[in-house]
């Protein structure tokens, strides 16, 4: 029986978020708080698992209380379990300080069942660095896999898990021993259409809620602001489009123009030459 | 810790099967400006399988010193064993700066390795800067989705980490025959001490990639005329490997299926690169593509709508302006394979 | 094994919260089923709260509930091409509780008021669409979604699917709407200062203001603009007969834009940049359209029993208050262990019973008489800008002549005569 935890975040959705001009800002009323998409994937994978070898899933999130609302998503895709660890200590931590108060509540939760297998989103969409996960790894002293793109074995029993891991030109098939962290691809699956159960299971879900107090051997110093080696210095709004430049010229010389545009940024076009 | 002990900046060089891989020279022409700002070495990692005739090339981009772990325990790159040589290169040599490229091994790496350092590490970094006295570096990065830029500091511990996107750093031109202190160091690392393995490495061409994911969408409307007209759409896109997109009104003509639709009944998407041909830019439209970083326009109406709201606009016939653009970027694209071999 | 609740209700909207907030509050285990994201995500109005009705489920919910000004000046506009005639209350005695009414958003009122729901006890799952009634013996016994097991069960089951009730119709309780029962509604929420608004519209603080705009906004078809103040935002829209549209080929956005480039209109704009763009159905046939709303195991609420007032914009109100009176009578069925068309049917007695029942009947005639006369809009509202424009012209002439111009302009004394009697006959519907 596998013990899967995943760490989930609840963020807002930075694609229809406004910023207030003038303060530079994020006007959260202006964005909904959804789960991290990636970290929808993160927990449909561990669900999957699940369903293939038998075991349990918990998700775990450090975040203000209304996260809540984000482990009962993951409980509708299908988690059994949800941790949310909540505390004005953790507020403002950056990818540092976030990675130890995970670790922390990792550790609580492996005591009452050892864990085999983390699952991360590949990145949070508005801290969107991809550090967390392989932070956690450290941490634990366990192997991180990144850019997973699809499990191919998990054998307990021997204490390995096979995986492809996401190239710029490829993949490789990598094997780890277990325990092991994987962040994951947003195309290692297809988040389905959660069932009605789930759905009214997520509604009466009230999931594990500790304070920092709840955490054991904790050094208060590297949580949360204090134990976050980096700061925002200053914000600015991105350089603005002049509004439309119109190009003239012949219809040759236009189309001249474009494409010289868009050799600028050619790498979009060949991730691959990166390597070159 | 003693800030004054860490000196010098660091850039660590990304290979695979041998070859430097381009944001790493990008990264050292990035690191040059740094480095001499501060008045001190700017110095390469480099750990890698039989790499060690890639340290010329390291000097020819600006480095002055280069750190070598060479050895088969690095044949592949797995983070355990790459984390513990740079692990132990920083802890010995001690660099205030330490840049990585923004890729899937160099976030990797870094992120395990300014856990272990218990250090700041900026993510996906577009701009550089450090303060000439106090050796602090400035690294700004886009935030919450790219809607603000925001600077990150990292005041009281060392080394400054930061992994760099690709393409935004200019490289130096190489200087042939420019020389370095190579520095070979050697780990005591078996196999054994190596949890993972790489069982195999399979290359492979990239599919297309869902719109609302895409870097690139071409997206066509209701001026396309007719479901013939809008392959014009599709044959752009294919020939930039982009993903295709469409107003309602192009949708609702049959001309596209629905999960092709841009806006407020459709698909948000924040491409890097947006083309809206034959499209009005009703606020609908708008409001699921104007966060896209560039917005290029081609419509028949100058008082398009769409003209406001783009970066570039051409007036113009699309089946005029769009032919035009798949003939000049297919010869683009033939050209940089003749002298860049790679496509 | 599909569950088995005591009651499912249908419909997050304020029929179905005031439902199953009655029920949970009185220990009934409820399952409230919401297609949306969150309740109130894709729901529309124009932005009157009454505060009456909601105050008798949760007394002085404003001093928490998510609502955005109190409304003290209500101003009705009749509107010409380039004039309009315009009258208005004012009184700040609305401006303190009890209050009189408030605009509200519902994307977040919606969602606050079921978050009360589920503090009673009600269990909310939202993005999930019920499909259809599940039907055993005749008799109404559950639910099915559009979810994988999907199937859910319940002694009661409250339709609040609000307006074209999906599951009303798979019950045969009603059938599609003609054109001339529905309006279709276009609305935006336009974002602006709030020290502007209350600039623009003469407030001061929290105060809010509505303009109901009758007259060239509809371009002649029966309906209405409107145009509401919220904290930091304006709601605008108009609302017209479907009929209306078909005939006069209009599509609902365009009369939008129509109305917001009016000259009367446009400078209450100036600023504002689009929000949100919604478009909804108010039912509007009234008493004579009224669907079956009892069945066996089965109660209609709310817009999906076509209760709104359509003369004056009254619909949440009797949404609530159908929702409560619902849950009444499922708590006397429940005494009973009763639950068929019979028992259940005091909801229906009392509903009619009420303030709604009556005015509905009251109302019954209103809409299709407005329907039947065009000229109300076409002709009277320019007249009276014509007279008003003549009135406080100096020009030189006495206002007796004036008088006399204006009289003639309202033309022969057949046409007076008429102009008497539409005008009696209007008064007769609207009294
Ligand atoms: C509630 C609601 C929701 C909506 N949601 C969406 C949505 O999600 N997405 C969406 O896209 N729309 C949506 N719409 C529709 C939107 O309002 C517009 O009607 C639609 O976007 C217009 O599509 P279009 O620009 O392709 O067509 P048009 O407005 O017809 O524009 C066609 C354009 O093509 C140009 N043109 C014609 N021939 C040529 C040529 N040969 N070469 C170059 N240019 C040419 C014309 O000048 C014109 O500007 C919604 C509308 C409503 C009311
Ligand atoms: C433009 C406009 C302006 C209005 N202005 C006012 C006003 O100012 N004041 C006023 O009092 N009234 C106004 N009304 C009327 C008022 O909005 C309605 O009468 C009221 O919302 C009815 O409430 P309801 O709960 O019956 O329906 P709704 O509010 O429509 O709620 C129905 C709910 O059921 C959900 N639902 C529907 N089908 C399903 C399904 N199959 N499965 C699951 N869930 C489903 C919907 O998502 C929705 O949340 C206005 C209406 C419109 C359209
Ligand atoms: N506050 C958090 N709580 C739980 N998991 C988190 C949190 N922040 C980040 N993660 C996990 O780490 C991954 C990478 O996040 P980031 O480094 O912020 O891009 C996410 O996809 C999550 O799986």
């Amino acid at each position: 029986m596998l013990h899967i935890v995943a760490c989930i975040k609840q963020v807002p959705d930075t694609k229809i978020i406004k910023m207030n001009p003038k303060t530079n800002t994020m006007d959260r009323s202006s964005a909904p708080a959804i789960l991290n998409p990636y970290d929808a994937h993160a927990v449909e994978e561990a669900v999957r698992l699940k369903n293939r070898y038998g075991g349990t899933v918990s998700v775990l999130t450090m975040g203000p209380p209304p996260a809540v609302k984000a482990i009962r998503k993951c409980i509708e895709i299908g988690a059994d379990e949800g941790y949310m660890i909540t505390d004005r200590a953790f507020a403002g931590a950056d990818t540092l300080a976030t990675s130890y108060a995970l670790t922390k509540a990792l550790e609580k939760i492996g005591k009452s069942r050892s864990i085999d297998l983390i699952i991360c989103g590949k990145m949070t969409i508005d801290g969107d660095t991809g550090q967390v996960g392989p932070g956690i790894a450290r941490r634990l002293d366990i192997p991180p896999l990144t850019s997973v793109k699809k499990v191919v074995e998990i054998n307990k029993e021997k204490g390995y898990a096979i995986v492809h891991r996401k190239l710029e030109d490829g993949y490789e098939v990598v094997q780890s021993t277990l325990p092991c962290l994987f962040s994951v691809e947003k195309e290692i699956n297809e988040v389905p259409y959660a069932p009605l159960p789930n759905m009214i299971r997520a509604a009466r879900y009230q999931p594990h809620i500790w304070s920092v107090d709840d955490l054991e051997d904790v050094d208060r110093t590297l949580l949360g602001l204090k134990g976050s080696p980096t700061i925002v210095s200053k914000v600015w709004p991105p350089e603005k489009p002049k509004g439309g430049e119109m190009l003239t010229g012949t219809p040759k010389e236009q189309a001249e123009r474009i494409i010289s545009l868009l050799l600028e940024r050619k790498e979009l076009f060949r991730a691959k030459e990166e390597l070159g | 810790m003693n800030l004054e002990d860490y000196k010098g900046v660091w850039v660590f060089i990304e290979q695979k099967d041998g070859k430097i891989a381009r944001v790493s020279l990008e990264l050292l022409g990035a690191g040059r400006k740094l480095a001499d700002k501060r008045g001190v070495p700017l110095a390469g990692v480099l750990i890698g399988d039989r790499v060690k005739h890639l340290a010329q090339e390291v000097f020819a981009y600006g480095a002055d010193l280069l750190y070598l772990y060479d050895d088969p325990i690095f044949h592949h790159y797995r983070t355990e064993s790459y984390m513990r040589a740079v692990i132990d290169c920083c802890r010995k040599y001690k660099p205030e700066i330490f840049l990585y490229g923004a890729t899937s091994t160099g976030k990797d790496l870094a992120s395990a390795v300014a856990t272990d350092l218990a250090t700041g590490l900026t993510a996906d970094t577009t701009m550089l800067d450090v303060d000439a006295e106090t050796g602090l570096l400035e690294a700004s990065r886009p935030a919450f989705g790219g809607n603000i830029m925001a600077t990150i500091l990292c005041k009281k511990d060392r080394p400054q980490m930061a992994t760099v996107r690709p393409k935004v750093m200019k490289a130096l031109e190489p200087v042939p025959g420019r020389s370095g202190q190579l520095i070979e160091e050697h780990l005591p690392l078996g196999e054994e001490d190596i949890r993972t393995k790489v069982l195999e490495i399979v290359r492979e061409t990239q599919k297309k990639v869902r719109i609302d994911e895409a870097d690139i969408i071409v997206a066509g409307g209701k001026g396309l005329g007719s479901k013939e007209g809008f392959q014009l759409i599709h044959q752009f896109a294919d020939v930039l490997g982009a993903s295709v997109g469409a107003s309602r009104d192009a949708v609702e003509a049959g001309w596209i299926e629905h999960h092709h639709q841009v806006g407020q009944t459709g698909v948000t998407v924040t491409p890097k690169i947006y083309f809206a041909i034959g499209i009005s830019g009703a606020i609908q439209h708008l409001v699921g593509m104007q966060n896209s970083g560039l917005i290029i326009a081609i419509n028949k109406d100058p008082n398009a709508a769409i003209f406001q709201a783009c970066h570039y606009g051409i007036v113009g016939d699309a089946f005029e302006i769009v032919p035009l653009l798949i003939e000049g970027f297919q010869a683009a694209l033939a050209r940089e394979v003749q002298y860049g071999g790679k496509v | 094994m599909a569950e088995k609740f005591d009651v499912i209700v249908v419909g997050a909207g304020p029929a179905g919260t005031a439902c199953a907030y009655t029920l949970a509050k009185a220990g009934v285990n409820v399952l409230l089923l919401e297609r949306g994201e969150y309740p109130g995500s894709k729901n529309v109005m124009g932005g009157v709260l009454y505060r009456k009705m909601m105050e008798d489920i949760i007394p002085e919910f404003y001093k928490e509930a998510p609502v955005e000004r109190p409304i003290v000046e209500q101003r009705f506009m009749m509107l010409d091409k380039e004039s309009a005639v315009t009258f208005s209350y004012k009184g700040l005695e609305w401006n303190q509780p009890p209050y009189n009414n408030f605009t509200v958003l519902r994307a977040k009122f919606d969602q606050w008021f079921a978050d009360k729901a589920v503090q009673q006890g009600a269990l909310l799952v939202n993005e999930t669409v019920a499909l259809e009634c599940i039907v055993e013996d005749g008799k109404v016994v559950g639910v099915r979604t559009d979810r994988p097991d999907g199937d859910v069960y319940a002694d009661v089951v409250v339709l609040a699917d609000g307006v074209n009730s999906l599951l009303a119709k798979s019950l045969g309780f009603h059938k599609e709407f003609r054109p001339d029962e529905v309006a279709l509604a276009v609305m935006e929420v336009l974002k602006l200062d709030r020290k502007i608004i209350e600039d623009r519209f003469n407030l001061e603080g929290d105060q809010g203001c509505t303009i109901e705009i009758f007259g060239d906004a509809t371009k002649g078809i029966l309906g209405t603009a409107w145009l509401y103040t919220n904290k930091d935002s304006l709601n605008i829209g108009v609302g017209t007969m479907l009929s209306g549209l078909i005939k006069h080929k209009i599509k609902p956005y365009e009369l939008l834009e129509y109305v917001k480039q009016h000259p009367m209109i446009r400078p209450y704009l100036q600023g504002t940049e689009q929000q949100e763009y919604l478009a909804h159905l108010i039912p509007e046939g009234g008493y004579n359209s009224m669907p079956q709303i009892v069945g066996d195991g089965v109660l209609v609420v709310g817009d999906a029993a076509q209760l709104v007032n359509a003369i004056h914009r009254e619909g949440s109100n009797m949404a609530m208050t159908s929702g409560v009176l619902a849950a009444e009578a499922i708590l006397r069925a429940r005494e009973a262990n009763d639950f068929s068309k019979t028992m259940l049917d005091s909801y229906r007695v009392n509903l009619l019973d009420s303030f709604v029942g009556q005015d509905l009947k009251k109302y019954k005639d209103a809409t299709h008489h407005f329907e039947k006369f065009p000229h109300y809009i076409e002709k009277y509202i320019p007249m009276m800008n014509r007279a008003a424009s003549q009135m406080f012209t100096v020009d030189g002439a006495s206002k007796w002549e004036k008088q006399k111009k204006i009289w003639r302009d309202i033309g022969s004394a057949g046409d007076k005569l008429k102009i008497a009697r539409d005008l009696f006959q209007a008064w007769r519907v609207m009294k």
